[in-house]
């Protein structure tokens, strides 16, 4: 016993000490991460990010530094004047003790942000007397500096990076900008660059003693990437002015290459309205429009019936299906019957219509029989539908089309399907569904697709892809935007389709709306709408439309314009189609009294109905412009 | 077999480990004290430059401890003691006060620690003491005599004051054991320690409560012929003093910083960057040296200095981060080796002077493995004493080192005994 004590001490002893090196060195784990906070400090170094041009190379979006200032809470001496900072600053001491206990609840050893986004002028005092304020430190930021101050829905906001994206994605620390919507978001990877990594090896007093490991694991910023996009910027801050006091969007491609020449949405707001201090403020001041919606891209977002210029696809699909060819006659007696009572009115001057005047004079009868016999043309209404929804699926609707963009509402085109479900009991015909043959009833579409389809017709019969990037830093684009997409409409059936649409300038709903020299196709839409106020479903003003391409014989661009209650489609939509095309193509515009009237007229009264809480007429005839 | 060559009959596996240790030692502070430009090794201005020169004079030391005839240790033995105690109190004369600890005579650029010597002067005192045929330990007079050998060092150095070489000294209670010291004075002082952390832990009425029902269950249960309700409640009433005063001692003796040590120890309220930040440190350390370490030279946290004293009482923690876990382990192989080897050695003594200073040795070397490398890991509240052949400093090294080869002396002289 008394020769085995001390041995059996020393045993224990060691295997003590075993035991709980085994524990901390191998099964805990929480050393090594404490470790490395303790060890090295990580500094970024963030790339410029890429400047954005328009398809001109008329630059549009640019940088401008900022500075944040940072605090670390374990670094800040006790002698910090903290009066003189908040002067200095222009904050509150409130503010002050605040940031500071946030700071420290996040981690006393690493910095955070204390003042965001100051300008130069702005941190310039304080930067003077930095020194004596331990543990305050500014980190150099760049913020975008909008050259235009338009196509906020195109461009999209740079903010914070989120916590869920953090999680996802382990490239973004906290405090990181990201790209939010429009381009800055779908270009992110190639705008940002990728930040450098410098790795400082710290001793305990948290002093940076030198690169960590002579610099093994550092690396260099990478510039971000300057992009060019489709978009003209010309027309496009004409678009958003031509929508003043407006609600609605306007979207332009060129029908050659699918490129988006304007993507206005309205109404809209300044980019630079969220980019610096102010940023979220004004962010929230823009989210809190909850009728107006600015931040609401209606030119990718918005589904509205699309009224008349569905008419377009009534009559390809009727063709193709060979239901109707462009000599079919149909009477108008200014409705159309459809069994038992049920009549659809037609504002057309009636009598024999055919496809090309069908069209100019937007004949709702024409093209309600040739639905009907498109329709009917199949055994059953569930097969007849099929084939007309999968002909219109092949103009990209009622999906999304792919852009490179957020990618918007797919719009509705209805099927069998659909419709068994919305008819549970079932017998629905074709006359039930009659209403989408001049883009009622349940079509839905958004204005990028009414565009699209606009420039499919000038194509007579395939598009590319609609997309905003033209160059990324010289390199190629992505090849879906280089693929020709096809429609199942025969390019033969597309003429009848554009002499009428030619004609409506000339004859027909638009007639008002000519511009000499410029040979347009247009057709005007008035779509019924409604909305609930105070629970009890209204119908509302129409909404203006109108889709148009221009030259004729060398259409350069397809526009599609939403007014949102502007009545009848050339009241509002029309001129302002007519006024881009003229904008575009000559640089220009001699409809001198149409552009008058869309830069300073609007809809305020209009949209104030809704929110009146009073009873109130709608789609008048006249009114004081 | 007169005169044969000490070299022949000293004991190469302690010296093979006493030079493991050393040269590892000197590597690992060369590691943690290695400045940020590139100096030479031998560079006087640094701490591993200073320790090389403290390994080199070792050398001449050991031959000296050696070529000494081994009857001086334990016939001077008393002289040795009573210069180290002389030494003790004149450190409050002409000592250096550091941190306001006085435990440095300082001679020019080196000092000497006084205390490191009276480990190797009391082990000679207690074995020279014990191996004295007229003394036996089961004399209770011999007994206290013994303790005073202890306890009068103890004292001046607690007086220092200096806690943790006071406490190295308490190993030699073992090797007095091994000698005969009878039983239930480790018990009783075992129960001591355990009764002291139960009632650091809970409140002192509980720790009474238990211990009653204990004491009446143990009572119940011992045969009716031997029960002795006196020795029970006399043993009660001692617990319930001890606990008490227990308690009052941490309340009101402990000076603030031993009592943060314990609450770091037991893990209560701690604020890891004031009283918890070297043990914190010194966790992340070690903890994230995982298997392998590091790397040589390549422990973030010894380049970053973040541990506190990483060259003296934290050399353990450049190890483990550095090494890993096979690393320590291997450090601690090495010890456990030289430990037992010595006691082996002790036991094969045909001298009970050389046997219960080889005790003395393994006692008081193992004390300092295991305080050291506990408190690192916090198995152990903080105290400072240093790696034995690790830990940088000239006065632990020699004191160590002549610890040690005395013993060997001894052991290689003891075929010229008789």
């Amino acid at each position: 016993m008394r020769k085995i004590l001390l041995p059996s001490f020393i045993i224990v002893a060691a295997l003590l000490i075993l035991a709980k090196l085994y524990y901390i060195q191998i099964l805990d784990d929480s050393w090594v991460k404490k470790s490395d906070n303790n060890a090295y400090k990580i500094k970024y170094e963030y790339p410029e990010r890429g400047y954005i041009y328009d398809r001109n190379g008329a630059l549009m979006v640019a940088n401008q530094p900022s500075y944040d200032i940072m605090v670390t809470p374990i670094e800040m001496s006790k002698e910090i004047d903290t009066m003189e900072v908040c002067r200095l600053l222009n904050v509150t001491k409130e503010y002050y003790i605040d940031r500071v206990n946030k700071a420290n609840t996040y981690s006393p050893r690493l910095p955070s942000v204390f003042l965001s986004q100051l300008n130069k002028k702005e941190f310039a005092a304080f930067q003077e007397k930095i020194r004596r304020f331990k543990g305050f430190d500014i980190v150099k930021r760049s913020l975008r500096d909008y050259q235009i101050h338009a196509a906020s829905n195109v461009f999209g906001y740079i903010g914070q990076v989120g916590e869920a994206t953090i999680k996802k994605n382990p490239y973004y620390k906290s405090g990181d900008l990201i790209g939010r919507q429009g381009v800055e978001q779908v270009y992110e990877d190639a705008l940002r660059g990728i930040k450098g990594v410098k790795y400082i090896q710290k001793d305990r007093f948290n002093r940076e003693i030198g690169p960590f490991k002579e610099g093994i694991y550092d690396t260099i910023a990478v510039q971000g990437k300057d992009i060019t996009l489709t978009l003209d910027s010309e027309l496009q801050q004409y678009g958003e002015s031509l929508m003043f006091e407006k609600r609605g969007g306007i979207v332009a491609i060129e029908p050659k290459t699918g490129e988006i020449l304007a993507l206005v949405t309205a109404p809209t707001y300044d980019p630079a309205l969220l980019v610096g201090r102010d940023r979220s403020d004004n962010y929230r001041m823009l989210e809190s429009d909850t009728l107006g919606m600015p931040l609401y891209d209606r030119g990718l977002l918005a589904e509205y019936p699309p009224g008349s210029p569905f008419k377009i696809l009534s009559g390809l699909i009727g063709m193709q299906e060979e239901v109707i060819d462009e000599n079919s006659t149909f009477i108008c007696n200014h409705g159309f019957s459809y069994g038992r009572g049920a009549f659809m009115k037609c504002h057309c001057p009636g009598g024999a219509i055919q496809l090309h005047n069908g069209i100019y004079k937007s004949c709702n009868t024409y093209f309600a029989n040739t639905f009907k016999l498109t329709i009917d043309k199949y055994p059953k209404p569930e097969s007849g539908v099929n084939a007309w929804s999968s002909h219109l699926k092949s103009f990209g609707l009622g999906d999304f089309l792919g852009y490179d963009l957020p990618p918007g509402r797919k719009g509705l085109i209805p099927n069998a399907q659909f419709y068994k479900r919305y008819y549970p009991n079932g017998g629905w015909r074709s006359s039930t569904i009659i209403s989408n043959s001049i883009g009622q009833g349940e079509v839905l579409m958004t204005p990028i697709q009414l565009a699209n389809m606009m420039a499919i017709v000038a194509n007579e019969g395939y598009y590319y892809t609609p997309h905003i990037i033209k160059k990324i830093d010289g390199g190629k684009i992505d090849e879906k935007f280089t693929t020709k997409h096809y429609t199942t409409i025969d390019k033969q059936y597309f003429k009848p389709i554009i002499d009428g649409l030619h004609d409506v300038y000339n004859m027909g709903t638009a007639s008002t709306l000519r511009v000499k020299d410029i040979e347009i196709c247009g057709k005007t839409g008035t779509a019924e709408n409604f909305a609930k106020i105070n629970g009890v479903q209204t119908q509302l003003t129409d909404h203006s439309i109108f889709v148009a391409f221009a030259p004729k014989n060398d259409p350069k661009i397809a526009i599609a314009v939403f007014v949102e209650n502007g009545y009848w489609g050339a009241r509002w939509a029309g001129p302002i189609a007519t006024l881009m095309i003229e904008k575009y193509l000559k640089g220009t515009v001699s409809r001198k009294d149409l552009e008058v009237r869309m830069l300073t007229k609007g809809l305020k009264h209009e949209y104030e109905k809704v929110i009146s809480n009073a009873p109130f007429k709608i789609n008048e005839r006249y009114y004081a412009y | 077999m007169k005169n044969q060559s000490v070299s022949n009959n000293i004991d190469w596996i302690i010296v093979l480990l006493y030079m493991a240790l050393v040269a590892s030692g000197w590597m690992t502070i060369y590691s943690a004290s290695l400045p940020n430009e590139t100096t030479s090794i031998f560079d006087l201005d640094q701490i591993y430059g200073k320790q090389l020169l403290f390994i080199l004079v070792s050398i001449p030391i050991i031959l000296v401890v050696l070529t000494l005839d081994a009857k001086i240790y334990e016939k001077y033995a008393l002289i040795f003691y009573t210069i180290s105690i002389v030494l003790l109190a004149g450190l409050f004369i002409f000592g250096k006060t550091i941190k306001g600890q006085t435990n440095w005579y300082s001679f020019g650029g080196f000092g000497l620690q006084p205390s490191e010597f009276a480990k190797i002067a009391t082990s000679l005192m207690v074995a020279k003491f014990l191996s004295d045929a007229q003394i036996s330990l089961k004399n209770t007079n011999h007994q206290f005599i013994t303790f005073g050998i202890i306890l009068l060092p103890v004292a001046l150095i607690l007086m220092q004051p200096d806690a943790g070489s006071a406490m190295i000294f308490t190993a030699l209670i073992i090797a007095i054991y091994r000698e005969g010291l009878p039983g239930w004075y480790l018990w009783t002082g075992f129960l001591a320690i355990v009764l002291f952390i139960v009632s650091l832990l809970i409140k002192w009425q509980y720790v009474l409560l238990f211990a009653f029902i204990i004491m009446l269950a143990a009572f119940f249960m011992t045969r009716r012929s031997r029960r002795n309700p006196v020795l029970y409640i006399m043993i009660f009433i001692a617990i319930s003093v001890f606990t008490y005063s227990t308690d009052f001692v941490y309340e009101n003796v402990l000076e603030p910083h031993q009592k943060d040590r314990i609450n770091v120890l037991f893990g209560k309220e701690v604020n890891n960057q004031a009283e918890g930040y070297n043990l914190n440190q010194s966790l992340i350390a070690i903890g994230s040296g995982g298997w392998t370490g590091k790397g040589y030279l390549e422990g973030t946290q010894t380049k970053g200095k973040f541990v506190p004293e990483q060259h003296t009482d934290y050399i353990f923690t450049t190890v483990g981060e550095e090494w890993g876990f096979i690393g320590g382990m291997t450090v601690i192989i090495l010890f456990v080796t030289l430990l037992l080897r010595i006691i082996y050695i002790a036991e094969h003594q045909k001298s009970q002077f050389s046997r219960t200073y080889g005790y003395c040795v393994a006692a008081i070397l193992f004390m300092h493995f295991f305080v050291n490398i506990a408190m690192l890991i916090n198995l152990f509240p903080t105290i400072g004493v240093p790696l034995p052949f690790f830990s940088y400093g000239g006065s632990s090294l020699f004191a160590f080192t002549i610890l040690l080869f005395i013993f060997i002396k001894l052991d290689a002289n003891k075929v010229n005994e008789w």
